[in-house]
């Protein structure tokens, strides 16, 4: 880990050597004479692509809003376990960013965000030079550390996450397809925490849902690090049940390697043959946010002050969604980020205008999950502001999980997706 | 997840009562918790209901008949406790006003 001097060091370097490029874009200077106030947002996920929408949309346009984002569109995590599960088309969670541009007056620079110099405020990219900001907002959601597992480093294109929605989600499904009828698909969950605390076991059931029609002799083995189902337990539990012997979960089963050849995962006391082997590896923070001097708790995820979602001890960086350490009970979730999103944009504008930030901010939760086509299951709550612990804590009493899997929250579970999707980028 | 209840072992009063001053946006902010599902400023494109533009009184009687159980619900009766009867005042107001 490099301390935050040498960081400092290092930004400072890495912006001297890109300060000349012609691709450099003139807010450092602008904005000393012009009182436009200017955002820069790395990430159009969940977190960014809603800060973005809200901080123009809130501050009727007043405030400069740049978004970096690597990817050319935004392709969602919710709903693409329904597209390996053969239900959805990868089309179907795939959205353009130009209303962002067109209808709100977002800046969008598709590129890399290299660096950030926290003292002269400025962001580095691959391609773009040096940009700088009054206030950086930081939503790159996770990166994966697959090098924690033995033999995995650099095969995802055989042994798929496919846990960032794209490529990989088209390829796992791909392999789906391409597998025989009596194959063993074979699927590692990480440690928590992770993204997504029911993701993994909504996966594991549309998965069961898709070979139980087309593939009946085939076998789901779920091999989860963890002690026990980490979300829902008692309705994945009886979701599992109602998959009989096509599926079988296996908890404290952490990964120690790979083979990729053969396609072989070795646990602590078992060898598994596999002929699709899904690996989610343990992650952590975006390396924009974890690699570049932030203060980071179990040297993972980003430490924040909850009234403005900044970095502790950085005014002026604000990191949401998967990359910061949870409030108690808040898990990795695009709603979550979302509502992080709105506490953020919130609190930047109000900064402009030299107002504190709301003190009462409230976020809530809901991840919807399907259990076979039709059928979903929820999880919500609801986290109000503690002014004495200083964090949202969530509702004694609020939220709670479906009363059993219904088709009712299957069809709200895909307004919510086309709604939420719309509160970002719409 | 898990919903600790150990951790979440205390009343909801507590928390909003502290003697702050209340943002000028405090109903903005809290009604764009709702947008999830019930669209940007309570404009939702379908499969939810929109709250924007509706009666007050219409809005804040649903709540309450979800609160009781009256309505059935498949997930606003868990959502409509997480929230205190004066937030759901301002929230109800401001959906209202929305065109
Ligand atoms: C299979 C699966 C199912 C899920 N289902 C649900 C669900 O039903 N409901 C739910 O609420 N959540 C769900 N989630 C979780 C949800 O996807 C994440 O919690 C959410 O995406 C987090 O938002 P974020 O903004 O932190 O990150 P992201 O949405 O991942 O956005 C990060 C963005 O930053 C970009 N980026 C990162 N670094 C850089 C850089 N240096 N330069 C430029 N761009 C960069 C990335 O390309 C990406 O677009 C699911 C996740 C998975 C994997
Ligand atoms: C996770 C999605 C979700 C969120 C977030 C949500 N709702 Fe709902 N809402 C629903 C669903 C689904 C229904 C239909 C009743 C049910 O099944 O619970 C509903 C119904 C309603 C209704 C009745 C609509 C009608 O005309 O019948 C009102 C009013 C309402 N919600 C208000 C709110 C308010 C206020 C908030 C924010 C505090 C909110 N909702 C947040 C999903 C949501």
């Amino acid at each position: 880990m490099l301390n935050r001097r040498d960081f400092l060091k290092s930004a400072a370097v890495a912006a001297a050597g890109t300060g000349a490029l012609p691709g450099f874009i003139g807010h450092a200077m602008a904005t000393t004479t012009k009182a436009r106030h200017h955002v820069v947002i790395v990430g159009g996920g969940y977190g960014g692509a809603t800060a973005a929408k809200y901080l123009r949309m809130w501050g009727n346009g007043a405030v400069d809003v740049t978004l970096i984002e690597r990817n050319t569109t935004f392709v969602s995590c919710p709903i693409s376990n329904l597209v390996i599960g053969g239900v959805k088309r990868i089309e179907d969670i795939t959205i353009s960013y130009d209303n962002l541009k067109s209808k709100w007056g977002v800046k969008l620079i598709t590129d890399e965000a290299t660096a950030i110099d926290v003292d002269k405020k400025t962001v580095t990219t691959a391609k773009h030079g040096t940009i700088a900001w009054d206030r950086l907002v930081l939503s790159p959601g996770i990166d994966l550390l697959p090098g924690r597992i033995g033999g995995l480093e650099g095969k995802e294109d055989r042994i798929p996450h496919a846990w960032k929605a794209g490529p990989q989600t088209v390829l796992l499904r791909k392999q789906l397809e391409a597998m025989p009828d009596g194959g063993v698909f074979a699927m590692h969950i990480p440690r928590a925490p992770y993204r997504c605390p029911p993701g993994p076991y909504e996966r594991a059931c549309l998965v069961a849902n898709y070979l139980r029609e087309a593939k009946p002799k085939s076998k789901v083995l779920v091999l989860d690090a963890n002690g026990e189902i980490q979300s829902k337990k008692a309705l994945f539990t009886q979701a599992f049940e109602r998959y009989g012997a096509l599926l079988e979960y296996v908890p404290n089963s952490a990964l120690q390697s790979v083979d990729a050849d053969t396609l072989t995962a070795e646990l602590e006391f078992d060898s598994i043959k596999a002929d699709v082997l899904n690996v989610i590896p343990p992650m952590r923070a975006g390396n924009i946010a974890a690699t570049t001097g932030l203060p980071l708790i179990n040297d993972a995820w980003v430490d924040v002050d909850w009234l403005t979602l900044e970095a502790k001890g950085m005014p002026g960086v604000h990191v949401l969604g998967d990359a910061l350490f949870p409030a108690p009970a808040m898990p990795k979730s695009g709603h979550m980020a979302n509502q992080h999103a709105k506490v953020a944009a919130a609190a930047i504008l109000n900064l402009f205008e030299g107002l504190p930030p709301n003190p009462t901010p409230v976020v809530m939760n809901t991840c919807y999950s399907f259990v076979d086509a039709r059928n979903v299951i929820h999880v919500a709550s609801v986290h109000q502001f503690d002014s004495a612990k200083k964090q949202p804590m969530p509702v004694a009493g609020a939220g709670g999980v479906s009363a059993m899997a219904n088709d009712l929250e299957g069809k709200a579970a895909l307004a919510w997706a086309r709604n939420i999707w719309a509160d970002m980028l719409a | 997840m898990k919903l600790n209840i150990a951790i979440a072992a205390f009343g909801i009063a507590g928390l909003v009562g502290a003697a702050h001053a209340q943002d000028p946006n405090l109903a903005r902010n809290l009604a764009a918790t709702c947008a999830n599902c019930h669209g940007t400023n309570g404009k939702s494109l379908g499969g939810m209901e929109s709250l924007a533009g509706e009666p007050k009184e219409k809005l804040l009687q649903k709540l309450a008949d979800y609160r009781s159980g009256d309505k059935p619900a498949t997930i606003m009766h868990q959502i409509v406790v997480g929230y205190t009867d004066e937030q759901l005042d301002l929230i109800t107001t401001w959906f209202a006003a929305q065109k």
